[in-house]
C-alpha cells in the first residue's frame, strides 16, 4: 500500500466571536500558512477536501464561498464533507491510497458565533424523536456524564481534574481560546458545570498530505520528518442515544483496532473529546496507559472551532510527530451527540528522517 | 462593521413508514408502541430496521406508559422549543416492557428530586397530534410509598404552575385513565403484541425548525455594502492579478490571496448576458416576465447581475449599456435602466461574459 504523511499543519487562533471577517478571510492565513510550510502552490495540489456545515453559518453552500480563499482557477479537484476536517483528512488519505494525487489540502472551518451552537447542533438530531424536544448538546453530553458517573467510572472531581489539565497543557498553546486556570464554574446542565464544557469558538485549521518520496521531499524543507498515517478508520453506533450504552465507545476502539493503534503503544494521543466526561469515556475505550501523552495541545476544552476541532487532533499529533516529540501517536476525531461517530488514525515517525 | 439577524425557518414535512406511523399515531391515543427486534428485544422509540440485522422489523408490541429512569441530566435553563419552560429534568427512560430508553423530559422541584432508577410515568398533552411532543413530559411515579417529601406527587407539579409548552396538560389522576403500572417480569409480559392500527393513522409529520443568526459580512463585503448605502459602488483590486472584483469578497478567487485595494467602478456598466424570468417569486413584489442580466460595470472584470428595469423585458440586449437605480431611502439599487448610449462593441466586453 502506498505510504502517505502529514507534511505540514496550520490553525488559526481560536476565538470566541470572529465577526470582522467572513470565512474566506478567517480561512486564508490559514491556507497560506500551510502552504507555505511546504512551497505548494494550490495549483500544484492534487486533491482539495473540507470539512464545514452550513447549518453553523445559516446559509446554503457556504463552503463555496471559503473556495476563494484557496484559488480554484485554474480549476481544481476538490471535494467537500459536511462534517469536520478530520473526515475530510479521511477522504483525501483514501484518494492518495488510489494513486489518483500525490499531494492533498484538507481544511476546516467553523464560526460559531453567529448563532446558538447549543440549539444549531440539535438540528443534526433524528428528526422524529429527538430534534422536536430540542436537546441541546450540553445536555446530551449530560446524559453521558451522569451515566458515567453512576457506573462509578467517574466523579466531578475527577472531571474537574480533566478539565484543569487541559488548561494547564494549553499554556503551550499559542492559538487555544482556554488558558491557564479557569473556574469550573455553575452547573450548565448538571452534572456538567462551565468548566466541564468546551468554548465556544471561531477557527480554521489546514493540513497538507502526500504521498511517498514526494512527502519526504516537502518535509524535509523544514527539517522536518513525515508524520506517516499507518492507519485510519472511523465507524458510527446507533443515533438513538437509548440503544447505545453511554458509559462506553466500541465504535471508538473498534476504529482504533482497525487504524492498528493496539499493535505498539502510542506515547502520545490527542483526544476530540469537547466534554471532560467524554475524554475520561475515551482513555478508558482505548486503552491509554498513564503514561500517555493526552492532548498537550490542551485539546477541545481548550479550543473547540467546531467542524475544524477534529482535524486539529490530527494536525497536532502529526506536528508533535514531525518535529520528533513522539513517535507514535494517536490522534481521534468525533462527530455527533455523545461520541457517536469517531475515526482514529495512528501517526509515526521513522529514525533518520 | 455591518451586521444584521438573520432567521433561518423551515418546516420539514416527513412522511412516517408504517411503524413509526404507528409509534406516532399511538401517541395521539395514548398508547406507546415499541418494536421487537430480532434478538426479541423491546425498542421503543421504535425503529424500522433491526439494530442487529439491519433487516425490516414490524413487529409492534404495546409497552406502559410508566418507566425507570436510566440517567438523567438537570437542566437549570431552558431553552426555546424544549419540552417546559420550567427547569427539568432531561432524562432517558426505559418504559416497563421495553429494552432501550426514550429521551424526554421529566417534570421535577429540583435536582435533588431525580435520580437513576426512580420510577415515573408519561404526562400527555392535552392536544395530541401524532407527535413525540404528544407526552407533554414525564413524571414522578414512585410506588409503595416511596414518594418523599422531597418530591411532589403528580397532581402536584401540574397545580404548581409548570406549563408544558402543549399548552396545559391532562389532570393526573381522578380521570380513571391512570394505568397500573408494570413492574419486573410483569412488564416484559406485559408487552403485549399490537397491530398498530388506529383509525385516522398519522402518515406524515411537520417538524418546524428555527435557528436566529447574527449576519455579519466580514470586512470587505461591509465596505461593499457601506459604499452601496452612499450610491457608490467598489471593488477590489487583486494584487497579484490586477483584476477588480465586485462585490468584493476579500479573496481573489483566481489566485487565493487577499485583496484590499479598493476601486471606484461603474456605476454604468453593459449587459453581457441575461435571463427572462417567467416565474414569479414568493413575497417578490415584481411582475413577470422581467430580465435578469449579469452586468459587467465600468473598471471592473468580474459581472456583478441585477434586474433590468425601465425597458421592456423583450427589447434587453446583449451589449446594453445600463446604470442602477436607487429607490428613495433604499440602501442598495433597486435594478439597472438603459443609459440611452449606443450599445458596447462585443470586443469589449466578452472576457467578462
Amino acid at each position: 500500500m502506498r505510504e502517505v504523511a502529514v507534511v505540514a499543519f496550520a490553525q488559526s487562533d481560536h476565538v470566541r466571536d470572529s465577526s470582522e471577517v467572513s470565512e474566506a478571510e478567517m480561512l486564508m492565513p490559514v491556507l497560506h500558512d500551510v502552504l507555505e510550510q511546504t512551497g505548494l502552490k494550490a495549483r500544484d495540489i492534487g486533491f482539495i477536501c473540507s470539512g464545514s456545515s452550513d447549518y453553523l453559518a445559516g446559509r446554503a453552500f457556504s463552503f463555496t464561498m471559503a473556495l476563494d480563499g484557496v484559488g480554484a482557477w485554474p480549476p481544481v479537484a476538490e471535494s467537500h464533507v459536511e462534517t469536520d476536517g478530520a473526515w475530510a483528512l479521511y477522504e483525501a488519505w483514501v484518494h492518495l491510497l488510489t494513486g489518483d494525487a500525490d499531494t492533498a489540502l484538507v481544511y476546516a472551518y467553523g464560526k460559531s458565533s453567529p448563532g446558538a451552537l447549543r440549539e444549531v447542533l440539535t438540528r443534526q438530531l433524528d428528526p422524529y424523536y429527538l430534534a422536536p424536544l430540542w436537546p441541546d448538546s450540553v445536555a446530551l453530553a449530560a446524559l453521558q456524564a451522569r451515566a458515567l458517573i453512576d457506573a462509578g467510572v467517574t466523579d466531578e472531581r475527577a472531571m474537574a481534574a480533566v478539565a484543569a489539565g487541559a488548561r494547564a497543557a494549553a499554556d503551550g498553546n499559542p492559538h487555544a481560546h482556554l488558558r491557564g486556570e479557569v473556574p469550573m464554574g455553575e452547573y450548565v446542565v448538571h452534572p456538567l458545570r462551565t468548566g466541564d464544557c468546551p468554548p465556544v469558538d471561531d477557527g480554521a485549521a489546514a493540513v497538507v498530505l502526500a504521498a511517498g518520496d514526494t512527502a519526504r521531499r516537502l518535509a524535509r524543507r523544514h527539517s522536518r520528518r513525515p508524520a506517516w498515517i499507518r492507519g485510519m478508520d472511523h465507524r458510527i453506533e446507533a443515533h438513538s442515544l437509548g440503544v447505545r450504552d453511554l458509559t462506553d465507545s466500541p465504535s471508538t476502539r473498534l476504529a482504533a483496532r482497525n487504524a492498528g493503534a493496539f499493535q505498539r503503544p502510542v506515547d502520545t494521543a490527542e483526544l476530540h473529546a469537547p466534554f471532560t466526561s467524554q475524554q475520561v469515556l475515551l482513555r478508558r475505550a482505548l486503552e491509554l496507559e498513564e503514561d500517555v501523552t493526552v492532548n498537550p495541545s490542551g485539546g477541545a476544552l481548550a479550543a473547540n472551532p467546531v467542524m475544524a476541532a477534529g482535524l486539529i487532533r490530527l494536525g497536532e499529533a502529526a506536528a508533535r510527530v514531525q518535529r520528533g516529540a513522539s513517535d507514535r501517536a494517536l490522534a481521534h476525531a468525533t462527530s455527533g451527540p455523545c461520541l457517536q461517530q469517531n475515526l482514529v488514525a495512528v501517526l509515526e515517525g521513522e529514525e533518520g528522517e | 462593521m455591518l451586521s444584521a439577524p438573520l432567521v433561518v425557518e423551515f418546516p420539514f414535512t416527513r412522511s412516517l413508514g408504517p411503524v413509526q406511523s404507528a409509534f406516532l399515531t399511538g401517541l395521539r391515543e395514548r398508547t406507546v408502541l415499541g418494536v421487537r427486534g430480532s434478538d426479541g428485544r423491546v425498542v421503543v422509540p421504535p425503529v424500522e430496521y433491526d439494530p442487529v440485522t439491519a433487516e425490516e422489523i414490524r413487529e409492534l408490541v404495546e409497552v406502559a406508559p410508566t418507566g425507570t429512569v436510566t440517567t438523567w441530566a438537570w437542566n437549570p435553563s431552558p431553552r426555546r422549543g424544549q419540552p417546559l419552560a420550567t427547569p427539568f429534568a432531561w432524562v432517558l427512560v426505559r418504559l416497563d416492557g421495553a429494552d432501550t430508553a426514550l429521551l424526554h423530559a421529566l417534570d421535577a422541584p429540583g435536582p435533588q428530586a431525580v435520580r437513576t432508577g426512580m420510577r415515573i410515568r408519561v404526562r400527555w398533552a392535552a392536544q395530541r397530534t401524532g407527535s413525540i411532543t404528544d407526552i407533554a413530559c414525564f413524571e414522578t411515579y414512585e410506588t409503595s410509598g416511596e414518594t418523599s417529601g422531597e418530591t411532589s406527587g403528580t397532581g402536584g407539579t401540574s397545580e404548581t404552575g409548570r406549563t408544558s409548552r402543549g399548552g396545559g396538560v391532562d389532570g393526573a389522576g381522578g380521570t380513571g385513565e391512570t394505568q397500573e403500572p408494570y413492574e419486573g417480569q410483569a412488564a416484559r409480559e406485559a408487552a403485549a403484541a399490537h397491530t398498530g392500527e388506529f383509525a385516522d393513522a398519522v402518515t406524515t409529520i411537520t417538524t418546524p425548525a428555527r435557528l436566529d443568526y447574527t449576519y455579519t459580512p466580514g470586512r470587505a463585503q461591509s465596505r461593499y455594502l457601506t459604499a452601496l448605502a452612499g450610491r457608490r459602488i467598489v471593488g477590489e483590486r487583486c494584487p497579484s492579478c490586477r483584476k477588480v472584483y465586485v462585490p468584493p469578497r476579500g479573496a481573489c478567487p483566481t489566485c487565493g490571496i487577499a485583496t484590499a485595494e479598493e476601486v471606484g467602478v461603474g456605476p454604468a456598466g453593459t449587459v453581457t448576458t441575461f435571463c427572462v424570468v417567467n416565474i414569479k417569486a414568493r413575497n417578490l413584489d415584481i411582475e413577470v416576465p422581467y430580465v435578469y442580466a449579469h452586468i459587467a460595470l465600468d473598471g471592473a472584470d468580474l459581472p456583478l447581475h441585477a434586474r433590468i428595469g425601465g425597458i421592456p423585458y423583450d427589447q434587453v440586449r446583449m451589449g446594453l449599456r445600463v446604470t442602477p437605480v436607487w429607490a428613495e431611502g433604499e440602501r442598495h439599487p433597486d435594478h439597472f435602466r438603459p443609459t440611452g448610449e449606443p450599445d458596447a462593441d462585443y470586443d469589449s466586453y466578452k472576457e467578462l461574459i
